[in-house]
């Protein structure tokens, strides 16, 4: 029987097929999945802010893009996938409000989606594929049979990527 | 978690009997614009995971209409307005003089409409804290979005990410006599003006 995994905000899961891994409602959120086609072995990471550093209290690595990728990476490792053949997908980073004066923290969801990419680039993972940026929520899920990411929004449908 | 988190029970009531007047305020305002009694329940002042407030209104993919506010001044901090989607229009239809069941989107003139009682609940509520308080703080011009609830706390949720992983919430629920709508209304001090608040309070 496939399971249907969920991850909170701040949260990571890892899992083998047939399961999937799903994370509801991301707005600025970004959610991020490694994925290892041939053993069928991934994970998806709901991270909240780009850099810890920038924290003041950072008890949960799993919130931001720099402690919380390594962990994400390390744990489908330890299940089996192998690193050169993962593959990267991120979907979310939305602003869902837009004010004129938009500050920093406003544009969190464009500088979390930076944030990642940078990472992926170190680790020399490459990202296939990306929905990012917009005004909408998202739940993002991770079929670990295929490899298949669903993006589903209210208002623009639902799309694979 | 950040020390200045660290509330005792009185202090704790203090905040819950400030987010009591504020929402009665909040609430006989929006009585008055709408014509009906509006109920509220004992607002909930707790430090909450991050990752559960969201179900405090259905679950992250549960669909809300949210008004968020910006609140400057001495104790900056972002309040919330979040109705459900069926609340949120039936709300409309009300304000609108429209027949119940009527509107099934937003147009601009409802998302305005929305935006504007955003406003004055929000006004209604800033002013029971400055009676309390003695700090005066403002709303800024109000933004909305419809969208999963999760989506739309993000906003809200991500600049407390950045201090520790609990929310302060004083949450409070509404409930009008008809059952037709029930909305809650957030406000959320900044990490930094809980301590000015809780001076402010004078409560040990």
């Amino acid at each position: 029987m496939p399971e249907l995994i969920k991850v909170g905000m701040a949260d990571y899961k890892v899992g083998k097929a047939p399961d999937t891994i799903i994370s509801y409602g991301l707005g600025s959120c970004i959610g991020i999945s490694l994925y290892d086609p041939q053993a069928k072995v991934g994970g998806l990471l709901h991270i909240m802010l780009p850099d810890s550093k920038q924290a003041r209290a950072s008890d949960n690595p799993a919130k931001f893009a720099d402690t919380g990728m390594p962990l994400l990476l390390r744990d489908v490792l330890a299940l089996g996938a192998v690193r050169s053949r993962l593959v990267a997908k991120m979907a979310g980073g939305a602003q869902m409000f837009a004010f004129a004066n938009a500050t920093d923290i406003m544009r969190v969801g464009a500088r979390n989606a930076e944030a990642v990419k940078s990472i992926l680039n170190e680790m020399n993972i490459r990202l296939l594929a990306e929905d990012v940026g917009g005004t909408y929520g998202r739940t993002v899920s991770i079929n670990l049979e295929n490899g298949s990411y669903k993006v589903k929004t209210i208002n623009k449908g639902e799309k694979e990527i | 978690m950040s020390d200045e988190l660290n509330l005792t029970p009185s202090q704790l009531d203090a905040l819950r009997e400030i987010g009591n007047v504020g929402a009665g305020n909040s609430a006989t305002a929006l009585s008055q614009i709408i014509n009906r009694r509006i109920d509220m329940n004992v607002p909930k002042v707790a430090l909450v995971p991050l990752d559960a407030v969201p179900d405090m209104v259905g679950g992250p993919d549960a669909i809300v209409v949210g008004v968020f506010l910006r609140v400057y001044g001495k104790a900056p901090g972002n309040i919330l307005f979040l109705l459900p989607q069926k609340s949120a229009f039936y709300l409309v239809d009300t304000l609108m003089g429209r027949k119940h069941g009527q509107t099934q989107k937003l147009d601009f003139m409802d998302e305005s409409a929305l935006m504007e009682i955003g406003n004055i609940l929000s006004g209604a509520y800033l002013n029971a804290f400055y009676t309390f308080t003695n700090l005066s703080m403002l709303p800024s011009i109000p933004a909305l979005a419809m969208d999963m609830a999760g989506a739309i706390l993000n906003v809200v949720l991500v600049q407390l990410g950045q201090m520790g992983d609990q929310a302060l919430v004083i949450e409070t629920e509404f409930l009008s006599e008809d059952d037709g709508i029930s909305g809650h209304f957030f406000l959320v001090p900044d990490p930094g003006s809980l301590q000015t608040i809780i001076s402010a309070v004078g409560v040990e």
